[in-house]
């Protein structure tokens, strides 16, 4: 063993390091050609352009890799191909209608959105809603993350090249989007979640149909273990691939499951409870050594804490109203309206004109699958926000793409895309 | 559970974000903006401080004592500049250049300002309350 380098980085060489060695390949998206002509004949690296039409990249991100022979050497992602200015058009719609908005951005997980942006405008109303809201709202998301993290199955399975599980990952999914599609009336983009509670009370049968789905998912995900975990060729795709320590990632501002990898413990859930996550028993999985195939470990156990999860919800749900009864803001009942002057006026104006939010400014977040997903609100007493932002967590983690592939091959790059599991609509809004 | 709001001049914001950063708070976890220019009346503005048109938001995250705290620097309209939190924490590099592109506030030193969600050749910074929706023509180089 050779001696421990004693020599401390002050803050100002690391700031001089970040800036000169890093791994950001920091040129305009046309200069690519430039540099390659700068570099000379002599030179042998090249840079290559991957995306934004390539079936790894979950969509449309396009990656400029700068290469050395088969080594990627510095990247960096460029982004922007889904933008449709979301949070422009936040500031057109009402507090109602602004969960359509937002949950189109993170489209694996899009209760998520609406919860942050629930939240947001709840505390800014100053409301307290009745627990049966808080819980159905809890199981909805817990769902929503069981169904997401088995995307992410699916598809990293199919970039590694174990194609044959993105049918298994798929056909589990399919079982849970078919129960979000019978509480909330559709596989996605849900608009379950509003502000003041939820958009219907859960229907008949419910608790069978998630009865249903935590009996038979376990056995499934051991055959995802028998499939994948212990599977030579896929361990070697993934250890040791695209490390990254806690320091690089809280420094980098990343949340989540890549966060969680390098055996830092940190879950909004657990840490800043929302909700009714401090009534329910669960584990934090975290991994150790920070690479691609920690990260495929720990969305997969995540999936079965959030069964156990499920099953405390079923145990706990209390009775009583799912959504809050301030008629300033919730729609009264349909049959009310044929009886009540007053109902028909605030359906009315709660259709038209919206509901009125003091003005104010709040952060809410939550955990989504992704990492901190936070919904910054500022109001101006009108019945539109002023200014919406969601902080999405892909688009923050995205930034770990170039600390992670640096030094790699070329064919790591797609095994690392994917288990960052970025989700293209909400890094681009 | 609500976050502690500060209130940082724009010359003070290194000051006080490496003083956060020795103070345990390990992350930014969000840098955003909001134009003001229409905004009918600010209140919640402490004494001391001037409304300026565009205010940065900058959220920040200690894991050690759960919590959150936001600081929101007023900048002026006829010079948009703040310094950049890069050489704090790298992790801001997205987000500014984020709110550059869509709000047109330069952030001085910053290794990489360039548009991010925008094309390259975008003109106007569409955050901005005085950019409208929707405006068509789209502009793209291949439509003129």
């Amino acid at each position: 063993m050779s001696a421990p380098d004693t020599t401390v980085e002050t803050a100002t060489d690391e700031a001089v390091r970040r800036r000169e060695d890093s791994a950001v390949l920091r040129i305009g998206e046309d200069d690519g050609e430039r540099l390659e002509a700068e570099a000379g004949t002599s030179d042998t690296s090249m840079v290559m352009n991957m995306g934004p039409q390539h079936p790894s990249t979950h969509g449309v991100l396009r990656l400029m890799l700068e290469m050395e022979g088969e080594t990627v050497m510095r990247s960096k992602p460029v982004i922007g191909y889904l933008h449709t200015g979301m949070e422009k058009t936040a500031e057109t719609l009402t507090y109602l209608q602004g969960p359509t908005n937002v949950t189109r951005m993170d489209y694996a997980s899009p209760l998520f959105s609406e919860l942050a942006f629930s939240m947001a405008t709840e505390a800014l109303l100053g409301l307290e809603l009745p627990p049966r809201a808080t819980w159905i709202r809890m199981l909805m998301c817990e769902l929503n993350r069981i169904s997401s993290h088995l995307l992410f199955q699916a598809t990293n399975g199919m970039d590694i090249g174990a194609v044959s599980m993105m049918i298994y990952g798929w056909r589990e999914r399919e079982e849970a989007l078919r129960l979000l599609e019978t509480i909330t009336g559709l596989r996605m983009n849900h608009n379950y979640i509003r502000p003041g509670g939820v958009a219907a009370d859960l229907p008949d049968g419910w608790r069978d149909e998630v009865l249903t789905l935590i009996d038979t998912l376990p056995a499934r995900l051991n055959e995802f273990d028998t499939l994948l975990t212990g599977q030579p060729i896929y361990r070697e795709r993934l250890q040791g691939v695209g490390v990254i320590n806690t320091a690089e990632c809280l420094a980098l501002g990343v949340t989540g499951p890549i966060l969680r990898s390098t055996g830092y413990v940190w879950d909004l859930r657990r840490d800043m409870p929302y909700l009714a996550y401090d009534q329910v028993e669960f584990d934090v999985v975290v991994g150790t050594y920070g690479d691609c195939f920690d990260r495929y470990a720990i969305r997969l156990n995540e999936i079965r804490e959030s069964i156990r999860i499920l099953a405390q919800i079923l145990d706990q749900m209390p009775s009583g109203d799912y959504r809050v009864q301030d008629k300033k803001v919730t729609p009264p009942p349909r049959a009310r309206i044929d009886e009540s002057m007053e109902a028909l006026i605030h359906h009315f104006k709660i259709f038209t004109e919206g509901f009125k939010v003091p003005a104010g400014e709040v952060y809410a977040a939550v955990e989504s699958p992704r990492g901190e997903l936070g919904c910054y609100m500022v109001s101006d007493g009108s019945a539109v926000p002023y200014r919406m932002h969601i902080r999405g967590p892909s688009f923050v983690n995205l930034q770990t793409l170039p600390h992670l592939m640096q030094g790699g091959m070329v064919a790591d790059a797609v095994a690392i895309i994917s288990s960052v599991d970025p989700i293209m609509g909400e890094v681009d809004r | 559970m609500s976050d502690s709001v500060l209130h940082v001049p724009r010359e003070e914001l290194i000051e006080t974000v490496s003083g956060l950063r020795d103070d345990g708070y390990v992350s930014v976890l969000d840098v955003t903006a909001v134009d003001y220019l229409e905004h009918p009346g600010r209140t919640d503005l402490p004494p001391e401080t001037t409304p300026e048109r565009f205010e940065l938001v900058v959220t920040l995250i200690s894991h050690a004592a759960p919590g959150r705290v936001r600081l929101r620097v007023q900048v002026p309209a006829d010079d948009p500049t703040v310094p950049t939190l890069f050489d704090l924490y790298p992790g801001t590099e997205a987000l500014e250049r984020e709110v550059a592109d869509m709000f047109g506030i330069v952030f001085e030193g910053h290794p990489d300002p360039t548009r991010i969600l925008m094309p390259p050749d975008w003109e106007g910074h569409p955050l901005r309350k005085d950019f409208a929706v929707g405006r068509i023509p789209v502009q793209f180089k291949a439509t003129r």
